[in-house]
């Protein structure tokens, strides 16, 4: 009994909340590592897209609410999504056509990318804050909760509860479906293998006859959806503010290198990796021992490897390893 | 830009003008830091946070007196701790040298590493809680030197060498793009670090009332020859009123104004002598022939490398050099601002403007550096109320209860974001090399 109850704390307060906040990373450093590996460079700007999109998201979704559109037990920002898909690809491609462009045709070095990149990050920042403000918002509606801990506990006769919250089901399902569909996509498919040949060898492609134009608008498609679900996700998960979107660049992009950049799955991958290890080394494993370890044994501090003051340090340290060890990433990425 | 600062001066206060003024010099170090490792190397490195939080760090570190209670709670455990850490790098700088390389050495070393870390724990608590639990209201850290402050530039420069030495030799090795992710990661651990460690920083508790190298208002107000000084200086006006109480207090009120910016005029006189001197001396190492081997490196790598050029220690120097001035920035900052807030430091702010300001100004040229900084600054400062003006220019048809302008005149502190993104975007497109370009002659 007590080594069930100590499975199910761990479940409680790791593994589902690791796997639904790696997911929302997963989906990032898919976005960074198919711009890293098509367009050739970092982009910056990722957290404010992905806040770009979760906005638009958030207009629509209180659109459909003063309509009255609702999906019942579902929150209505799931019918928000396609529409804001939508948006976001259009704002994407305007970016694109205005100032990446320019910069692609004239074959710069991706440092200078990276630094336009910047550019854009700034101005989209603006673009978010001035539309629909700094502050923290909810758009969370209908049902909360698909496990509630009393009500487990109750039913299994438990000491522990498990709470699942709808929001971390439905991000766990929206994911395992986009990337399966992204991976069949990229495997495939026509345009998926030529993205990948224009990805491993741009004047290879080109000579075999594939139009350059078509891949860079299909990946900043691409990108705008992974960009859009990711942002949702999270927001809905969590809470949408701008800032806290902004800092989620730094895990993301410790997960697109660490699964090896310019790899899709290892990007999918990192995002687990970086969001497991966070948990796992920032969780207080007081009570977990105290399930398994006979009473005499029962710790008297936290056992916390670390406080969770240094949670997003140790993603970091983690890409630091990473980078020292193995350059290109647990899944051989692009060499660096 | 001069012009445009007097202009303030003029027209809003010589208040604003002036802590404008200093804040431009101020950013004016950190982009030449930051210039040296990217226009003469081409090193980037987008950790300037980092090293600006250091150099504050180094201010409260040495100018802040020493809390004595605090010392005898928790100092004996620290200390241990300290000599811990140092006796495990001796020893794995001992199985580096002595120990073929292997799987095994690998796991040696990250086996005592660990362990390390755990031991260092669990010798630290008892010392860290008794010291955070030392008046934990005003103090609850060790405190530093209590020497004066303008020492701590000096140190503020070798504490972000020192980091900038340790983040070169595991990150330098790295192609540019992966350069900048992980330097932007590592600055964000050491912000952690000094959020979060309070036996030593305070965290997000703050330091604050730090001492000062200039004089205090409150003390000049009082002092006679500064109550001359500014009775002589505005003699004019004042003879203009001819009532004796009035002019009294006309007088006072001038004193008060005039000592808030006689202070800012210290500060001033500080900051500008430490920009000549950094001037003068990057101009000299611009064109010396060590300026020139830099070049050759950021051009052609290879060839400089086959000239036999130590590419590798060259760039390390350099951004030792270029972190050093971004630490002595911050802890002029820290000087300035009398108070030390980890929590402020944020990436937008401490590593991305001062980008724009590099990029703006021209890569590559300290003059170029100096106008980024000042020109970046200014517009950070003044963008709001230039869009504020704009907004009430371009709605002016609306009445003042219409919702879109309500709202636009709600956002407008984040017009300044949209300007930074747009020059930087337009200066990039048109005006690649900024404006200032790099010029080299030729003597």
């Amino acid at each position: 009994m007590d080594i069930l109850n100590a499975i199910i704390l761990l479940l409680n307060y790791i593994f589902v909340p690791a796997l639904a906040y790696g997911s929302q990373l997963a989906l990032g450093a898919i976005f960074v590592t198919l711009i890293y590996g098509i367009l050739r460079f970092a982009n910056f700007a990722t957290g404010d897209m992905m806040s770009f999109g979760t906005m638009v998201a958030i207009l629509f979704t209180w659109y459909f609410q003063s309509l009255g559109i609702s999906l019942g037990l579902l929150p209505t920002a799931l019918i928000a999504i396609p529409f804001a898909v939508v948006f976001m690809a259009l704002y994407m491609l305007l970016i694109d056509k205005f100032v990446f462009k320019y910069y692609r045709v004239q074959k710069s070095p991706p440092v200078q990318l990276a630094m336009v990149s910047i550019g854009v990050m700034f101005v989209t920042q603006a673009v978010v804050r001035i539309i629909i403000g700094p502050a923290d918002r909810r758009f969370f509606d209908g049902q909360k909760f698909i496990v509630k801990a009393g009500e487990f506990k109750e039913m299994t006769g438990l000491n522990e509860g498990l709470a699942i919250k709808s929001t971390q089901v439905i991000t766990v399902f929206v994911t395992i479906i986009l990337v399966s569909i992204l991976f069949w996509f990229l495997n495939k498919t026509k345009t998926g293998k030529s993205m990948k040949a224009y990805s491993d060898n741009e004047d290879l492609a080109l000579l075999s006859g594939i139009d350059p134009k078509k891949i860079v608008m299909i990946t900043w498609i691409i990108a705008a959806i992974l960009a859009t679900i990711g942002g949702v996700l999270y927001g809905l998960d969590k809470s949408f503010k701008p800032f806290t979107y902004f800092n989620n660049m730094l895990p993301i992009f410790a997960a697109a290198i660490v699964g090896g950049i310019g790899n899709p799955f290892g990007a999918f991958l990192g995002g687990y990796v970086i969001a497991f290890s966070e948990i796992f080394l920032t969780y207080a494993y007081k009570k977990f021992f105290m399930y398994i370890l006979p009473e005499s044994m029962e710790p008297e501090t936290l056992v916390q490897l670390l406080s969770t003051d240094y949670k997003f340090a140790v993603s970091f340290s983690i890409l630091v390893i990473v980078l020292l060890y193995r350059p290109s990433g647990i899944f051989k990425g692009k060499v660096l | 830009m001069l012009v445009l600062i007097i202009l303030v001066g003029v027209f809003q206060s010589w208040n604003i003008a002036l802590s404008i003024f200093n804040m431009c010099l101020i950013s004016a170090v950190m982009t030449m830091g930051a210039n040296i490792q990217w226009g003469y190397a081409g090193l980037i490195n987008f950790g300037i946070m980092g090293y600006t939080a250091l150099g504050g760090l180094a201010a409260v570190l040495i100018s802040v007196d020493p809390v004595q209670e605090a010392w005898r709670a928790g100092g004996f455990d620290i200390l241990m701790c300290l000599w811990l850490i140092i006796a495990m790098i001796f020893v794995i700088r001992f199985i580096l040298k002595n120990f073929a390389k292997s799987k095994l050495r690998t796991y040696g070393i990250a086996g005592i590493i660990i362990a390390g870390i755990i031991i260092i724990r669990v010798t630290a608590e008892p010392g860290i809680e008794a010291i955070e639990g030392v008046n934990p209201a005003k103090t609850g850290f060790l405190g530093g030197l209590g020497l004066p402050i303008v020492f701590s530039w000096v140190v503020g420069a070798f504490f972000a060498g020192g980091l900038a030495f340790i983040v070169g030799k595991v990150a330098l090795g790295l192609r540019a793009d992966y350069l900048a992710i992980a330097t932007l990661l590592i600055s964000e651990i050491v912000i952690a670090i000094i959020k979060h460690e309070d036996w030593l920083t305070r965290g997000v508790k703050n330091v604050i009332g730090l001492k000062r190298p200039a004089p205090y208002e409150v003390n000049l107000q009082s002092t006679e020859w500064f109550i001359n000084l500014v009775e002589n200086f505005n003699i004019g006006k004042l003879n203009l009123i001819s009532n004796l109480a009035d002019r009294q207090t006309a007088l006072n009120q001038l004193v008060i104004e005039g000592s808030s910016v006689f202070v800012k005029l210290c500060y001033s006189g500080l900051f500008l002598t430490v920009v000549i001197i950094l001037l003068i001396l990057t101009q000299k190492a611009l064109y010396s022939p060590w300026g020139r081997m830099m070049r050759a490196i950021r051009d052609n790598e290879e060839a400089a490398n086959a000239m036999g050029k130590n590419v590798v220690k060259q760039h390390l120097l350099i951004f030792i050099l270029g972190s050093a001035i971004v630490g002595i920035a911050g802890a002029m900052l820290v000087t300035q601002d009398g108070l030390f807030t980890p929590g402020s430091y944020r990436p937008m702010r401490y590593t991305f403007l001062i980008w724009v300001m590099v990029i703006v100004g021209g890569s590559g040229n300290n003059f170029g550096a100096i106008l980024g900084g000042f020109a970046v600054w200014f517009l950070w400062i003044e963008a709001a109320p230039m869009a504020l003006f704009m907004i009430n220019m371009f709605t002016a048809g609306m009445p003042d209860t219409h919702a879109l302008k309500i709202h636009l005149i709600e956002s407008v502190p984040y017009f300044r974001y949209l300007m930074m993104g747009l020059g930087l975007l337009l200066i990039m497109r048109y005006r690649p090399k900024g404006i200032l370009p790099e010029k080299i002659e030729i003597k």
